[in-house]
């Protein structure tokens, strides 16, 4: 049996030291290819008429005049008469012409006839009683779940528990398949139980989509002594990727794709475009160098990734570039849930929280929503829970760095902030009184407040809340703490040692700007002994072993597992041809710095070419393979803690709010390269600062679009806003031996909950919703003058 | 993009013979920093643009006895680095360096500043200046209007005037020239500024075929000013509120005082009640405190922006303070 194991500390040479990313050089110089830079020969531009309405039925359309001009290749109906439109900018009409304006006026010269519909666009607190249970599907539902991207699980269990209202035919079932039903979806249509009234019940845009009770929480307010209520929120905000989404698709042949497309999931492209384009997966290449953002928006090729690639077929196979526009990428391209909830929490005296009961409501768009985990991180021994999801117009929500943990962070741990204020006592002193209900972390998160009150200097900073007089700037701190999974995914790599010594090593897999270049070749050196540049590892390309998406956090611990599993294999079979040649069994050597040498025996040694000269006269490549997830994890692992503080000034004659310094202490096990995992929490901090203080999707009442969509009113942090940030990463004993677990999403939960938890400690009172702009802090101080 | 003319003229009289008479067909561009977005956003679809670029005698920096002369296209930052600028006019500088971004500052000019268009993102988004929908339904009353005027407002224009650097310039008390095939006009920045009350109307006092060719400040003694603004970022993000503040002393007290407000009105908004409570006055916290009341007294805030009426008040107050400590 191979050992898989990672190294113990005294043998890494490279895993868990400070590495430079190796895709710095390219990355500074602007020389790293973006899907965005990707120029084919002989390409078109691709133009997309959007809907201007939220909610409306398409009447007629004509294209002909845009198919008459000059320099346009093809025109392509996305959505065509008859078809229901949930939210402003959906597809209408693609365009393919020869450059971008010409693309532009064809797309002006489209008439399209909408029948406007009433829309909803906000998410406020539903009026009292409105939200209805969820009832039996009509195949207009099932269309608009999947127009709507609900996820193929969700729509089954969702088929399965209510039920349909009518029976559904071979027709409509060809088209649901034909607009993106799974074979599950289908199977559970098939199989539904119909209920033919319930067609005549009116829909709400209200859903109760949770009721739950845990324990006894009237019995546990009643034991408390302290009770808090308070309303707290999150509200929409989008994932405003830099590199817009899009693609440029070319046919090679009849029945050849090849897409470059910004993705965070390049292995799993092909399987999803196969369908629509009734093509064979093994039939689409997909390709992609760097990416410019996706933050949980950029699994999927997207309706525009299809009809990019449709639209390039009836363009007679040109590459076709459609690159959402930056008004468009705000609007269709990914929303992260609002959340807001009216808490109550009770504790007694001495800190120990005993109850929590929550009236919660929040919009994901069309599809409405579920209710994010809360209490989060701290089970409550007796909860009240209920979600209303409203279903709306504002585009359908995404994944977003963390799904619904920073909502319930600012939900959870801005209603315990406010609780441990009720019963007078340090924040830090409260939560480390709860640290049980924590479990199984609680020993992290101990260790971890110790570190972050050091680096913030908490005891000093901290203080009671108190009345601010007007005009003061006022100072507070305040923190958070969160956890999430981050095992490791499906990866397979290939490695090949050739017999002039070379090396590389490739895997489907994708870096996101996170480092995954650098980790897998820190993993794939320090096992095989010789450099990082040693190694040419080749990524993002569907003609390399397929590698999972990069979501969930879940790409370090696969991409690592794999790479180890495939160079511990590589050298074992080296040391195997290798082993004559120095006298030796196989067992006894070792490849230490750039040499392949027997154990404690400095004489026999060969350095690595020799050593690789020896395989004979053919590479040799071994497949890298994680473990199925129905085993135990061994070289991954699930489960992080994380403790973030926040200082906060704020000026309480403008309620402009800075944020002075920020700390996050963070595990993710074992650490493959401090330096790089560092700057992803430096990342997730600058986007916590960015959305707890400016992010929101504005949405027109009345016309029912968004209306800042724009990188002038959808504001972003600056280096400006940027404040000192500390972050320490827990290694040693009680991490690393869990083996390597994921970091993107842990450490962008905790800043909204621990700046608006810093900014109650300034000003004395909480600013409900984030983000905490002039308007709501000054509300917040003047209750009754306020906005 | 529709398809548009581009000329280049070198003169002014070759530009302004270049220019409709209506508006629409024809629209300057200088550094483009505005009008390029407002055409790709489709807000305006000229079909000629007349490029000022090359008009060599609309660029500059002069000083005369009578004040400072600057060419309408000279660049904000070719103003904010000029030395005699710095000396005569620190508040105007200080301004000017809290404009965007340095990228935008080397393109952006002096004229096509004072001429940029309403940010309002319902204009933006095609709504029109008095923004309704098809229904003809006012939109930013019952909309979002958190950025909107909370001065000024009670007709339909209800965006705010987006030049920061205009407030400054009032309380200096600039000029600004006019020219059109017809001849030169003269008037004085703060009438440049109009609130329009039709859609066929603009929020400047310029005809389709008219040129803003430079603009004057005169010099001053004994004049100590101050330009604040309130925003959410630290940098390159359009204000909440702004003041301006130009007060004249006699060495204790105020002999007569320039105070204006950007960003809460449709245009750069003078607040005489403000002037009148500082005049004959020491400057000081509470003097200040009052003006800056003064200043937002009459303040008709919308649903979503009552905020601004205390931000407006803490801009104006704190200008005044700035004003008071610094010097000339
Ligand atoms: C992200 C961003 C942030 C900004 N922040 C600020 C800010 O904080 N404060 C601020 O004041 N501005 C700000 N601006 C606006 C910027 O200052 C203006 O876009 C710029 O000053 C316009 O100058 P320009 O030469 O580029 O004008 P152009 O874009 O060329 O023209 C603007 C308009 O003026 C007209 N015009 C130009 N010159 C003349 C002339 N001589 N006579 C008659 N009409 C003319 C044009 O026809 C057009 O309608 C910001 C802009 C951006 C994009
Ligand atoms: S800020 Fe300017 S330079 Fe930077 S990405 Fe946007 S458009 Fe390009």
């Amino acid at each position: 049996m191979p050992n898989y194991a990672w190294p113990q500390e005294n043998d890494r040479t490279l895993i868990g030291t400070r590495v430079t990313r190796v895709d710095a050089p390219v990355k500074v110089s602007g020389q790293a290819k973006y899907t965005y830079d990707t120029h084919r020969p002989g390409m078109l531009y691709g133009k997309v008429l959007r809907c201007p309405y939220a909610h409306a039925k398409i009447v007629s359309i004509d294209i002909s005049a845009a198919e008459k001009m000059p320099g346009v290749n093809a025109v392509q109906i996305v959505q065509g008469p008859g078809s229901m439109i949930h939210w402003e900018g959906d597809e209408i009409v693609a365009v393919a012409a020869i450059d971008e304006p010409t693309a532009e006026d064809a797309i002006r010269a489209i008439q399209v006839k909408y029948a406007p519909l009433e829309h909803l666009v906000s998410d406020a607190e539903p009026p009292k009683n409105s939200a209805q249970g969820q009832g039996p599907l009509s195949a207009d539902d099932i269309d608009d779940m999947l127009d709507n991207q609900v996820p193929s699980q969700q729509m089954v269990s969702q088929i399965k528990q209510y039920g349909l209202t009518e029976k559904i035919d071979e027709d409509t079932l060809k088209q649901l398949k034909a607009d993106g039903a799974t074979d599950d979806v289908l199977n559970a249509i098939q199989a539904a139980t119909v209920h033919p009234e319930a067609a005549q019940r009116p829909k709400s845009n209200y859903q109760k989509a949770a009721v739950q009770t845990i324990g006894d929480p009237d019995q546990g307010f009643k034991d408390s002594e302290f009770v808090s209520e308070g309303l707290y929120g999150v509200p929409v905000i989008t994932h405003c990727c830099l590199e817009t989404h899009g693609s440029i698709s070319e046919w090679t042949d009849e029945s050849h794709l090849f897409t470059h497309i910004s993705t965070q999931n390049v292995s799993g492209i092909p399987g999803q475009m196969a369908e629509p384009l009734k093509l064979p997966a093994t039939n689409i290449r997909v390709h992609q160098d760097n990416i410019g953002g996706g933050f949980g928006s950029k699994f999927a090729p997207d309706r525009w990734g299809i009809f990019t690639a449709q639209i390039s077929k009836k363009a007679g196979g040109k590459p076709v570039r459609i690159m959402l526009e930056r008004d468009a990428e705000l609007k269709v391209a990914g929303a992260r849930p609002s959340a807001f909830a009216r808490v109550k929490v009770g504790a007694k005296k001495d800190g120990t929280i005993l109850a929590w009961q929550s009236e919660s409501w929040g919009t994901g768009g069309p599809g409405g929503g579920g209710m994010p985990p809360i209490p989060y991180v701290f089970s409550v021994p007796n909860q009240r829970k209920e979600h209303t999801a409203i279903r709306n117009n504002i585009g359908p929500a995404r994944a977003w760095r963390a799904p619904n943990h920073p909502q319930a962070a600012v939900l959870t741990m801005c209603a315990l902030d406010d609780l441990a204020a009720a019963v007078n006592m340090d924040p830090l002193d409260f939560f480390s009184r709860n640290l049980d209900l924590t479990k199984p972390r609680q020993e992290i998160y101990r260790e971890e407040f110790a570190i972050a009150s050091d680096l913030m200097d908490w005891k000093n900073k901290w203080h009671p809340r108190r009345q601010s007089s007007p005009g003061e700037i006022v100072r507070g701190v305040g923190l958070s703490i969160h956890t999430w999974g981050g095992r490791g995914h499906a990866s397979d790599c290939d490695l090949t040692i050739h017999p002039d010594g070379s090396v590389d090593l490739k895997m489907g897999s994708q870096d996101l700007g996170t480092g995954t270049r650098t980790c897998i070749l820190i993993v794939a050196a320090d096992t095989l002994g010789i450099p990082i540049n040693a190694i040419h590892l080749l990524i993002g390309d569907t003609n390399y072993p397929p590698s999972g998406g990069s979501g969930g956090s879940t790409t370090i611990g696969g991409v690592t597992s794999s790479t180890r599993r495939a160079a511990v294999d590589a050298r074992d079979a080296l040391f195997a041809k290798v082993a004559p040649a120095l006298r030796a069994q196989p067992e006894e050597l070792e490849c230490v710095n750039g040499n392949v040498r027997v154990r404690g025996d400095s004489t026999r040694s060969l350095s690595w070419k020799e050593a690789c000269s020896k395989l004979g006269a053919m590479p040799q490549t071994v497949r890298g393979k994680n473990p199925d997830r129905d085993k135990p994890p061994d070289l991954t692992n699930s489960g992080v803690g994380g403790v973030q503080m926040a200082e906060v000034e704020v000026d309480t004659d403008t309620g402009i709010v800075k944020v002075k310094k920020m700390v996050a202490v963070q595990d993710c096990g074992l650490v493959v390269n401090v330096k790089t995992a560092e700057s992803q929490v430096y990342g997730a901090l600058i986007m916590g600062i960015s959305y707890s203080l400016f992010e929101e999707k504005v949405m027109d009442p009345t016309t029912g679009r968004m209306l800042n969509a724009n990188m002038e009113f959808y504001r972003l942090a600056g280096f400006n806003d940027i404040p000192e940030l500390v972050v320490r990463m827990m290694t040693g004993k009680g991490y690393d031996e869990r083996g390597v677990i994921g970091l993107g999403e842990p450490p962008v939960i905790s800043p909204g909950a621990a700046i608006s938890n810093a900014v109650a400690n300034a000003i004395g009172v909480r600013v409900p919703f984030l983000p905490l702009t002039p308007d709501r802090v000054l509300a917040a101080l003047q209750p009754k003058a306020g906005a | 993009m529709r398809a548009f003319e581009y000329v280049s003229p070198n003169s002014k009289a070759q530009a302004m013979s270049l220019l409709a008479t209506a508006w629409g067909k024809t629209e300057i561009i200088a550094g483009g920093t505005d009008l390029l977005a407002l055409m790709k956003d489709d807000v305006v679809s000229p079909r000629r643009l007349i490029n000022l670029k090359e008009v060599k005698d609309l660029h500059g920096i002069s000083s005369g006895s009578n004040g400072m002369r600057i060419g309408a296209l000279t660049t904000l930052d070719e103003i904010a680095s000029n030395a005699e600028i710095k000396e005569n006019f620190p508040a105007f500088a200080d301004a000017l360096m809290e404009v965007a971004s340095p990228q935008i500052r080397n393109q952006a000019t002096l004229g096509g500043n004072l001429c940029q268009r309403p940010r309002c993102w319902y204009f933006r988004n095609g709504f029109g200046l008095l923004p309704k929908d098809e229904t003809g339904k006012d939109l930013v009353e019952p909309g979002e209007n958190r950025y909107h005027a909370i001065l000024g407002n009670s007709g339909r224009a209800k965006f705010v005037s987006p030049s920061t650097i205009a407030p400054i310039l009032i309380a200096y008390g600039a000029r600004v020239r006019v020219e059109s095939p017809k001849g030169k006009r003269d008037l004085p920045l703060e009438k440049f500024f109009l609130t329009p009350k039709s859609e066929a109307e603009r929020e400047h006092d310029l005809r389709p075929n008219e040129i803003v060719t430079e603009l004057v400040l005169p010099l001053a003694t004994n004049v100590r000013a101050a330009h604040y603004e309130i925003r959410q970022k630290e940098a390159f993000d359009w204000p909440l509120a702004v003041a301006a503040v130009a007060l004249t002393t006699n060495g204790s007290s105020v002999t007569s005082a320039r105070v204006v407000l950007g960003h809460v009105a449709p245009v750069p908004w003078r607040s005489p009640a403000a002037e009148q409570t500082l005049t004959g006055q020491q400057v000081n916290r509470s003097t200040a405190e009052n003006a800056a009341q003064a200043a937002v007294a009459a303040a008709t805030p919308l649903s979503g922006n009552a905020y601004k009426v205390q931000l407006a008040r803490v801009a104006v107050k704190r200008a005044i303070m700035k004003a008071a400590g610094g010097v000339a």
